[in-house]
This record gives C-alpha cells, structure tokens and sequence, in this order.
C-alpha cells in the first residue's frame, strides 16, 4: 500500500495537471462564470485514466478528491468517492475508449462527468443538502465542451505514444 | 489464467480494478460518515488545507494585484479629496460615538440596578474573503483567517452595513463561513420597531431571506428593519440583518409571507469583520430559557 502511495510511476506531468486543474478549480471568478465552471479535476482525472492509467494510481485519485473536499469544504470523501466511481468506466474500457473517434469520445466522456456530478448530486441529497435548481447541471455542457482542448492540452504534455506502447 | 501474461501488460490496474476501487469506496464513505457525525477529521482537513493554501493563495493574487495597482495608480489629487472626506466622516462617526459611550455606560448602570447580566464589548477581528464561490450552491465563503489568529467555529461576521454568516470549519490559517443566504442558516432575528423575535432563514439567492415563522396577525410591514436578536449564542445581539421587503398575508394559510432584503451586499463583500463575543455561553442560558417561558 505503502509502495501504492509513492507510486514511481505518477510522473511529474500527472502530478502538475492535477495541481493546475485544483487552482482552477479555486479560482476566484464572477458568479455567472463560477456557475459555469468546468470540473477540471474530473477531466484531468478521466484523461490519465484512459491514455496513461499506468501511472494513475487510485491513491492520487483518492487525495486529489480529499483537496476538492478541502476546497469546496464538503463532506471529506465526497468528491473522492465521486472521482473513484466515475474513472472506475475509463480505466476498465480504456482500450475500447482510446479508439473512439473523437467525437463518441466526447460523448463518453460527458457520460462520465454525469456519473459524476450525479454522485456528489446524491451524496449532497444523503446529507441534507438539496438543490432543484437546473444550473446545477450546467458544468457538465462546459465542461464536455472544454474536453477537447483538456485532451489537446494534456496530449502535448503526456507524450502519450510513449506510454500506451 | 492463461491470459494473465497479457492482462498485466495491458495495464497495471487492471488485476482487481474492480476490488480496489470497492475498497476504496468503502474507505470514502466511512470517511464521509465519520466526518458528518463528528469533528474527528478535522486534523485531516487541516493538514490538506495547508496544502491546498498555496494553490488559493496564488490563484487569488490576480485579483489582489489588481485591487492593488488600483490603489497604486490614483492620483494625489484624489487622495486629498479622500482623505478630506475620511476626516469629515471620522469626525462625524467620533461625534456619534461619544453618545454612544453615554449611552453604553448607562445602559450597564441600569443593568446593574435590574441585576441582568453585562453585555461584554465585543472585539473585533479584519479578515479578507479568499474564495467568494466556494460552491454556489452551499453559499459558503473562504476567509484567510483561521485557528492561527484565535478564529473559533460558529464566530459571527458583519461588515460595515450587517450580518453576513457565521464560521462553520476553521482551519489553520483561514475558515470556511456560512453565508445568511445559505438555504440551510437560519438566524434569529428581532423587529427593531416593536421587538417581535423571529428566525431569518437563507433562500439560496444572495439579496433575499424569508421568515416564514410569523402568524398572519404578526406586527410587521415592509420597511421594517430586522436585527439579531442574540437568542441561539451564536449572534451577539443589535446586528443589522435586513430590511423587509415584502408582507403577504394568503388567506387559508397560517403563516404570512415575509421576504427580506440582506443588509449586507453579500455579493460585493471583500474585507469583513469577525466578532469575538467574549460573553460565556452558559451565562446567555438563563436569557435564552426566559424568553421561552414568555
């Protein structure tokens, strides 16, 4: 578990894209965009999931989730178990997903934000916290449309041909 | 079996994949029931709030640098005209303030002639909000004060024109704060006219609360000014809250509709204030059990 933990693998383009999607998720915006705010820490999270899930180990998840918690001051282990189940799809069917055209695997991936937000939704409904209000849902449109520039992005930095040989 | 050679290769998630991720799930739910039922975590999140500081920090500088060069960038003629108008409101809030110190010590000398407890002064601690939008939805604010600075849970912020919301989780160098808009805060209030003790409970919107505990015969009108009441601890008292806006009475229904209007801007709010109420809880007990009784 231990050896799970300092995972050599978790290569340092993991770690920053984890670390950059966390600041944008923190930062300061006018109330309309926050609304819109993409989850940047589930699409980073499903990204290295699919393309290099080698060096994804479920502890970065777990703790990248437990900083979400910290951020948005939820429940600890909310958004968590969110991330958990919802890259549980990509790190199962990523052979399948990688050769996706890139437009079903648009499709995929905002099925996997849904999964996503439905949980923290439930959860969120678990614990007293309920919202009927359809802005809720929003950030899966933006953030199902920022998908491809994330995968544009990430690709640069991954050097992904190299992992997935 | 036979494919086992392949399958490692192919991933080296993949042998239990599904196992772990059921043991892990496991650990985050009794994580997030440990944490609803008890503040047992709370060194938890401490320590990853000290991690995630640094992120917080940096992603607010933008905007602090802006405030900043702002400020960097007015002109000494506009100074002058500022600092004039400070003096002149200084003077005018000193002139109202030394009738207020009349005023304070008679009201602790007619406190001790009806033998009620003192009101303590309050003291008073500046904070800036870090993260407006923590999540629009719980109506909580990030404040870059925390335990460090004597920061303790459920302290009472205001700023210069009313309440705003109250500490929920204190962490080392800055808390998490319910706003009084938050659908779960409920706030007791009084009707400065006449004294009628109500709760002002969050709406979700940021410029309106309901008090949707006043019978249809209650004394209350639009214009009404609403205060803290200081019933429930929390709050000390003689806070603005709000303004009522709105009184419907609906027939066949037993409570009136009262909608109020924070005094606060709640959304424009960057530097507030933490009220230290140094009053012992137990001493507003005998209070709060005498009003029940009325």
């Amino acid at each position: 578990m231990l050896n799970n933990l300092l995972n050599p693998r978790a290569s340092w383009p993991l770690i920053l894209s984890i670390v950059v999607a966390l600041a944008l998720t923190a930062l300061p915006l006018p109330n309309l965009l926050a609304l819109m705010r993409p989850d940047w820490v589930a699409l980073v999270v499903i990204y290295w999931a699919m393309f290099a899930q080698r060096q994804l180990s479920l502890w970065i998840i777990i703790l990248a989730g437990l900083a979400l918690d910290v951020l948005y001051g939820t429940l600890m282990g909310q958004h968590a178990l969110a991330l958990l189940i919802m890259s549980y799809l990509p790190m199962r069917l990523y052979l399948r997903l990688r050769v996706f055209s890139w437009l079903k695997l648009t499709g995929a991936v905002a099925g996997m934000l849904f999964i996503y937000e439905f949980m923290l939704f439930w959860i969120n409904g678990l614990s007293g916290i309920t919202t009927h209000s359809a802005d809720y849902w929003v950030p899966i449109l933006t953030g199902t449309l920022i998908w491809p520039l994330v995968l544009v992005l990430l690709d640069g930095i991954a050097v992904r041909r190299s992992n997935s040989h | 079996m036979v494919s086992s050679s392949t399958d490692s290769r192919r991933s080296a998630n993949a042998p239990l994949l599904g196992a772990r991720t059921l043991v892990y799930a496991a650990l985050c739910i009794s994580l997030m029931l440990i944490d609803q039922r008890s503040s047992e975590l709370d060194p938890l999140r401490r320590g990853l709030g000290i991690v995630v500081y640094p992120i917080q920090a940096l992603v607010s500088l933008p905007s602090r640098l802006i405030d900043w060069s702002a400020e960097a960038a007015v002109s000494r003629s506009d100074l002058e005209r500022e600092n004039n108008s400070l003096k002149v409101e200084r003077l005018r809030t000193r002139a109202e303030l030394q009738r207020f110190n009349d005023l304070e010590a008679e009201n602790v000398r007619l406190r001790a002639m009806l033998s009620a407890s003192d009101k303590v002064a309050d003291n008073y601690i500046m904070a800036e909000i870090m993260a407006v939008d923590a999540n629009p939805y719980h109506h909580s604010i990030v404040i870059n004060k925390g335990s460090n600075r004597g920061i303790y849970e459920g302290q009472a912020i205001v700023d210069a024109n009313g309440v705003i919301g109250q500490t929920i989780r204190i962490g080392r160098y800055q808390s998490t704060a319910i706003l009084i808009s938050d659908p779960d805060h409920a706030l007791p209030v009084e009707v400065v006219r006449n004294g009628l003790r109500t709760l002002a409970i969050g709406t979700g919107e940021l410029d309106r609360l309901e008090l949707p505990y006043l019978p249809q015969n209650a004394d209350i009108e639009a214009g009404d000014k609403l205060v803290t009441s200081g019933l429930g601890g929390a709050f000390p008292s003689g806070y603005p809250v709000a303004t009522v806006r709105s009184v419907e009475r609906p027939g066949g229904e037993p409570f009136s509709k009262v909608q109020a209007t924070p005094a606060a801007r709640l959304d424009q709010v960057r530097e507030l204030v933490l009220i230290d109420t140094p009053t012992p809880r137990n001493e507003e007990d005998p209070e709060a059990a005498d009003s029940d009784a009325e």
